[in-house]
């Protein structure tokens, strides 16, 4: 098993009001293909961390390895790049461009990466919507989609890459149960057929227990890896 | 590739907010509208004004002057030639000279090689009186080559009623100022009988009239062809009074004014001592004019700066999400950028077409004036140096105008926006 991601002794700290350390010492490294929840109270820090491994946190100490490169002090362009090409991204909110259609939503990652024609890009949009059950919404528009529909067309946008690693925050934290199960279904589904790795925050125990390995943070560290 | 979404997402953008679009485009047209309309017509009723003066008056005329000998004899008179006299001639009188201009044709054909000038032209003047029973009216005829007048000065311009080359067809034909035919009550065909300054009668056919617009000049001038005037003045042929020069360059004129008198031993004037006052008049209106569409565009700038504020301000999510999918600071500026020259280029656009439109009905409306006969429409100037100056501009207050919000928008902080939910 190859490692996919290496977080070396990483310190954060915030300075607004005071100086406060959030993040102290944290160092864990997960594998291709594994499922990795990190659980913990709010204010914990889980999602701080998880903001400084997305790259589009510059503002720590210590070391960050994705896929044997080191992200740390690399321009916000090449972050940006790598961003986009190796991470996908599932947030609480589903935050899709209101303006786009639900197919332009999960096309503009892949338009933006710019390897493929766009007719490629559409038929490939196409197949992740299909996988997900969605492909009979891909004309409208993102505003005119259920909540469940609308994460899962976040998903879909996360895929469109094909990325090393997909990171979400609380992406079922605002879903009922009903679709908070088939997300994480999807997730399983990713994993253990694609070999998809993925690193999930949430504070859903049963979502937590049901991943390959659970990291509890508390006041900033790795409290407990199971 | 890449650029073509950037492209995509600032065309949603405005589209989805056509209201807001269309405002700040409307901006841009009125701006730019308003930018050609006024430096047409301005610029237009500049040239008009300007070439009253700078088409009818020679760029240097050459002429005859009265005036008392430079050298009076007793300064040349041995016994008080030193400086240690002061010479005191009181009441002198100027020298009665010959009113031709010596060895004119010489001047004229040394000048004619000359390649700075376009063309010269002889005149002759001659003071008669204009005769109807027993009222006399004073007058002046000037002796010209009616094609060279044409041809250097736009003579055709001040002709009513016929055609300026029957003078030189006819040897007693005559271009009467409009003032006189009306006081004599005289139509072309008609004969004008006058007495010259030597007493003697003439009779001359009117071919047509010549209308300047200034009372005093059409009142008493009138034109014949040069052997008229010479026989009106009682003088030989190559008597001339005046020399008309027109440069090809009309910023040479003073140079070659000074050269001329030097050279010749003449009295020479260029067009800009004579006329001083008509290149600030001409100055000042384009300043206006630039100042007026320049302010309009700047406006307009503030309403897209503006808007494109409250779209940023708007869009906060987006651009966290475009972020987070890996779009960097710089494709985020480029599409606010865009969006701004979206806005520029259609509203610039349109801008044009009004201000074409516009000034193509100006030049259309009725413009009548004494001084002008044969103008009869508003002069409006279609240059295309407007329109292209005006393109122009609009990209570079639209792009200024975008650029602060867009590099606004560039360094929105993506985890604060996504945490802040």
């Amino acid at each position: 098993m190859s490692t996919i991601l290496e977080v070396k002794n990483i310190n954060k700290y915030f300075y607004d009001p005071v100086k406060v350390q959030v993040l102290n010492g944290v160092n864990f490294s997960m594998n291709k293909g594994e499922f990795v929840s990190i659980q913990g109270k709010s204010g914990c820090g889980k999602s701080t961390l998880l903001y400084l491994l997305s790259t589009m946190d510059t503002n720590y100490e210590g070391e960050i390895w994705l896929k044997g490169e080191l992200l740390t002090g690399k321009s916000s362009n090449e972050l940006a790049k790598i961003r986009n090409e190796h991470i996908g991204f599932v947030f609480q909110f589903h935050y899709l461009l209101p303006e786009f259609s639900v197919l332009e939503n999960v096309m503009m990652p892949a338009l933006k990466l710019g390897l493929k024609s766009k007719s490629e890009v559409e038929h490939i949009a196409y197949e992740k919507l299909k996988m997900l059950d969605i492909a009979d919404q891909a004309k409208k528009r993102a505003t005119q989609i259920s909540g469940g529909q609308k994460q899962r067309v976040a998903i879909a946008r996360a895929l469109i890459n094909d990325p090393n690693i997909i990171m979400g925050d609380e992406p079922t934290g605002n879903l009922d149960s009903k679709n908070a199960d088939l997300v994480f279904g999807i997730f399983k589904d990713l994993t253990s057929s694609l070999g998809m790795s993925m690193l999930i925050v949430t504070h859903d125990d049963d979502f937590a227990k049901r991943s390959d390995r659970v990291i509890t943070m508390a006041d900033g560290r790795i409290v407990s890896e199971s | 590739m890449n650029n073509s979404v950037l492209v995509k997402i600032a065309r949603t953008h405005l589209v989805e907010r056509k209201k807001q679009s269309i405002i700040a485009a409307l901006g841009v047209t009125f701006g730019i509208g308003t930018y050609i309309i006024l430096m047409s017509f301005m610029t237009g009723l500049n040239g008009l004004l300007d070439g009253l003066i700078l088409n009818r008056t020679p760029h240097i005329r050459i002429y005859n002057e009265v005036e008392a000998s430079k050298v009076q004899p007793i300064e040349m008179a041995d016994p008080f030639k030193d400086s240690n006299f002061v010479h005191v001639v009181e009441n002198i009188k100027p020298r009665r000279s010959q009113a031709s201009i010596r060895n004119n044709q010489g001047i004229r054909l040394a000048l004619q090689k000359d390649p700075r000038v376009k063309g010269i032209t002889p005149i002759v003047s001659a003071r008669v009186f204009y005769q109807s029973g027993s009222v006399l009216l004073n007058g002046n005829l000037m002796g010209i080559d009616a094609i060279e007048q044409e041809k250097l000065f736009n003579f055709n311009q001040y002709i009513v009623g016929g055609k300026p080359e029957d003078l030189n067809n006819s040897k007693n034909g005559i271009i009467l100022g409009a003032g006189v035919a009306k006081k004599l009550r005289l139509k072309v065909g008609d004969y004008v009988p006058m007495i010259t300054s030597t007493g003697e009668s003439m009779r001359l056919k009117i071919v047509a009239f010549f209308q300047s617009g200034l009372a005093e000049v059409d009142n008493t001038q009138s034109y014949a062809n040069i052997k008229t005037a010479q026989l009106a003045a009682n003088e030989g042929p190559s008597y001339a009074t005046d020399l008309y020069i027109k440069l090809k360059n009309i910023d040479e004129a003073l140079p070659m004014t000074r050269e001329i008198s030097e050279a010749f031993g003449v009295h020479a004037v260029d067009i800009n001592t004579a006329n001083a006052q008509f290149e600030t008049g001409t100055s000042i209106r384009n300043l206006i004019s630039y100042a007026v569409s320049i302010t309009l565009l700047i406006v307009a700038g503030f309403g897209i700066y503006n808007i494109l504020n409250m779209l940023i301000y708007e869009k906060m999510n987006d651009i966290a999400i475009l972020k987070a999918m890996g779009f960097s600071g710089g494709d985020v500026k480029r599409i606010f950028i865009y969006q701004a020259l979206l806005i520029g280029i259609i509203g610039g656009a349109v801008g044009l077409l009004m201000g074409y439109g516009v000034s193509v009905l100006i030049s259309k409306a009725p413009f009548e004036t004494e001084a002008l006969p044969t103008v009869k429409t508003f002069p409006v100037n279609f240059e295309l140096a407007f329109y292209i100056g005006g393109s122009l501009f609009a990209i570079i207050t639209t792009f200024f105008a975008g650029y602060l919000p867009a590099r606004k928008a560039s360094k929105i902080d993506p985890v604060e926006i996504i945490r802040g939910q």
